[in-house]
């Protein structure tokens, strides 16, 4: 038999039979996109949050007020106030593992500048924050320690704030004065553009002030104060801050060895392994989903093969009536079910990544697209469109070709 | 002389259906003959076991037992691929229900079985398949959809199917059980021509008008001949058409 010959059969077939082949092909479609999309979320999401925990830093310990079993991983545990600015003192006079330490205190506030306004994160902070968290000024200069002592009225901004008050991203505004809460303060500095963070929170839209500028000026409370932030003089040795300063915040908060501490302190990788089992749960759960779409998709290229036995097997009969054999039959489905899915899993993946593209242009979502999702999608679909194009025709191609003619 | 030559030997064919506990004998030892160039019409009441023999020896169906040579040689040991090259080849099969492919062409209807067959170069196919069409009077029908035709028209289709490999022998269950009198004639036509240019033809027929266009008659008794003659007086398709066409002129001019 020319292969020729059977490719022209099993073309025609197709043709003969669109609807048919058309159905056959959406669930091989949607099994195929919707795997490659949901993968794409998922790893999208767990590459992004990798890459940002990453770039805070390897060394970074975060002390929160209160604890929280689960780790309080929020940016300061709301009611629970029990850290102090004493605290953070202490621990950089007596911790000789940690290199740098800073207080932090922060508040949503509205900032203006002449007609314009924005509502932003305010955080104050000591000259150590921005080492600890690598930021650096593209434009004027950090705090000076006078400003610090003196809690001036100064302030860094980040280029979205820039944007939203100026109207230009790349607009030089040292030197000009933002109302805060109403209180002016001066801009001496901009801060490098960083981008989204993990959860697409745009990381550009924040003003740094010194520390006393924002508890004295701008906090209700004076008392404590949001969390801590303070990394280790090594990568190695941020295990053995952590406990120097878990003992010195129980003695300073004069905490019983048997009861509970009253703050909580994290690690980086901490941090980042509670972040990655969060996405691999998201990623789990999408991968679910996406393997009911594959089995949806699966059963619905099954269906529509099984509906179509009675018919495909009268025409199995009428072609071993006029010379068909055994193995031309089946060589004519095989390739029917091939080019179905192929050319349905080539729609598929095209489907599934501009799903994902969309996903990351409207959304906002990072996407990242798999090969292996691809591979696996792919494989597994044509496997169902393969076997269940295979199986029935290798049945009726067993049969004698009146059998085959008479089947119902 | 080709006119003697024996083209089918079967001998002591048996066939039995075992369905549930009951056997049902359809052919009890059919032992027969048919030659090159004979064109037999196979009568016999319903149940009689006609389409169990053309089945057999259209190569369709195996028999229970007995012995079948075609050309002398023997048919019952040869595999599934050889039969199919047979049927291919050798064999021109017509149905009472037509079998066409469903929403395929006249023309590529006709073409599956020159697809099937590897001498048959693609070069060739598609005139191959427009003189075999042209031959049955479907030269203006190629592109037509099995639906788009009537049931003589899809017969001749089926017809040019069956002749287009060049076969020794067409096989035709009740090829007009479904079609009036004069279609069949024409159907009948065709088959005489086919005979006059050397094909054998072999025909089940329940009409005794169509038997006579055959050259002999076998007739079927519950799996047995109980007859097997030629025929007197036998009809030619051409003649009885004219006949036809005159008395309808008749009766349009009165
Ligand atoms: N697949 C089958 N299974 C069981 N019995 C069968 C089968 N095919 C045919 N028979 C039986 O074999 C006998 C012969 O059937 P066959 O179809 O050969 O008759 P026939 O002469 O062609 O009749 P008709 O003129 O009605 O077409 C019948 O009794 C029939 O019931
Ligand atoms: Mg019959």
């Amino acid at each position: 038999m020319k292969f020729f010959n059977l490719f022209r059969i099993a073309y025609r077939s197709l043709n003969r039979n669109k609807l048919r082949s058309f159905l056959t092909m959406l669930g091989i479609i949607i099994g195929v996109a919707s795997v490659i999309a949901m993968l794409a979320i998922g790893e999208g999401s767990n590459q992004t949050i990798q890459k940002s925990i990453a770039s805070l830093g390897t060394n970074s310990i975060y002390i929160f007020p209160g604890t929280n079993a689960n780790g309080g991983v929020r940016g300061g545990a709301g009611s629970n106030q029990t850290l102090k600015l004493e605290d953070a003192d202490a621990i950089a006079a007596h911790c000789d593992l940690v290199k740098y330490v800073t207080p932090l205190v922060q508040r949503k506030s509205q900032i203006i500048f002449g007609a314009k306004n924005w509502n932003t994160m305010i955080i104050g902070i000591r000259n150590d924050y921005m080492l600890i968290r690598s930021l650096s000024i593209t434009k004027g200069s950090g705090f000076s320690e006078a400003d610090q002592r003196s809690a001036a009225k100064v302030c860094l901004v980040g280029v979205t704030v820039i944007f939203n008050l100026f109207g230009d991203e790349n607009y030089n505004p040292i030197g000009q004065i933002i109302r805060i809460n109403s209180i002016p303060v001066k801009i001496v500095g901009v801060l490098a553009k960083m981008g989204q963070n993990t959860f697409g929170q745009d990381q550009d839209d924040i003003v740094l002030a010194p520390f006393y500028t924002v508890q004295k000026r701008m906090m209700i409370s004076t008392d404590h104060i949001g969390s801590i932030l303070a990394s280790g003089k090594s990568e190695l040795q941020v295990v053995d801050a952590v406990d120097q300063i878990t003992s010195l915040l129980r003695e300073k908060h004069k905490i019983a060895p048997s009861d509970d501490i009253d703050f909580t302190v994290r690690t980086q990788s901490e941090l980042s392994n509670i972040f990655g089992s969060i996405t691999k749960v998201m990623t789990i759960l999408l991968a679910s989903i996406a393997g009911i779409s594959l089995l949806v998709g699966g059963i619905g290229i099954m269906n529509i093969m099984l509906v179509s036995v009675t018919e495909r097997t009268r025409e199995i009969g009428i072609r071993m009536a006029i010379g068909a054999k055994g193995k031309d039959v089946l060589f004519q489905f095989v390739i029917e079910s091939i080019l179905i899915s192929v050319v349905g899993g080539i729609i598929g993946i095209v489907v599934g990544v501009l799903a994902a593209e969309m996903v990351a242009t409207f959304g906002g979502w990072p996407v990242v697209i798999t090969p292996l999702s691809i591979i696996l999608s792919f494989g597994f679909s044509s496997a169902i469109g393969l076997f269940f194009g295979w199986y029935p025709a290798r049945k009726a191609a067993a049969l004698n070709p009146i059998d085959a003619l008479r089947y119902e | 002389m080709a006119e003697t030559e024996n083209l089918i030997t079967v001998k002591d064919l048996t066939k039995t259906y075992q369905t549930g506990s009951v056997e049902v004998f359809a052919l009890k030892a059919i032992s027969l003959t048919i030659n090159k160039g004979e064109f037999v019409a196979i009568m016999g009441a319903s149940g009689s076991g006609k389409s169990t023999f053309m089945n057999i020896v259209g190569c369709l169906d195996n028999p229970t037992n007995g012995e079948y040579l075609m050309e002398g040689k023997d048919v019952l040991t040869r595999d599934k691929d050889e039969l199919a090259e047979l049927r291919n080849s050798k064999l021109g099969f017509v149905f009472q229900s037509f079998n066409l492919l469903p929403r395929t062409s006249a023309q590529e209807n006709v073409e599956l079985p020159l697809l099937y067959n590897n001498k048959v170069e693609a070069s060739v196919r598609k005139q191959k398949a427009i003189e075999a069409l042209t031959s049955v009077g479907l030269a203006d029908r190629l592109g037509a959809m099995p639906n788009e035709l009537s049931g003589g028209q899809q017969q001749r289709v089926a017809i040019a199917r069956a002749l287009v490999n060049a076969p020794l022998i067409i096989m035709a269950d009740e090829p007009t059980g479904n079609l009036d009198s004069k279609t069949s004639y024409e159907i009948m036509g065709i088959f005489q021509k086919l005979n006059d240019e050397g094909i054998t033809v072999v025909m089940v027929t329940h009409e005794p008008d169509i038997a006579q266009f055959a050259k002999s008659n076998i007739v079927f008794k519950d799996g047995k001949i109980i007859a097997n003659h030629a025929v007197k007086d036998r009809k030619i398709a051409m003649e009885e058409l004219k006949k036809i066409a005159n008395l309808t002129d008749e009766n349009s001019t009165t």
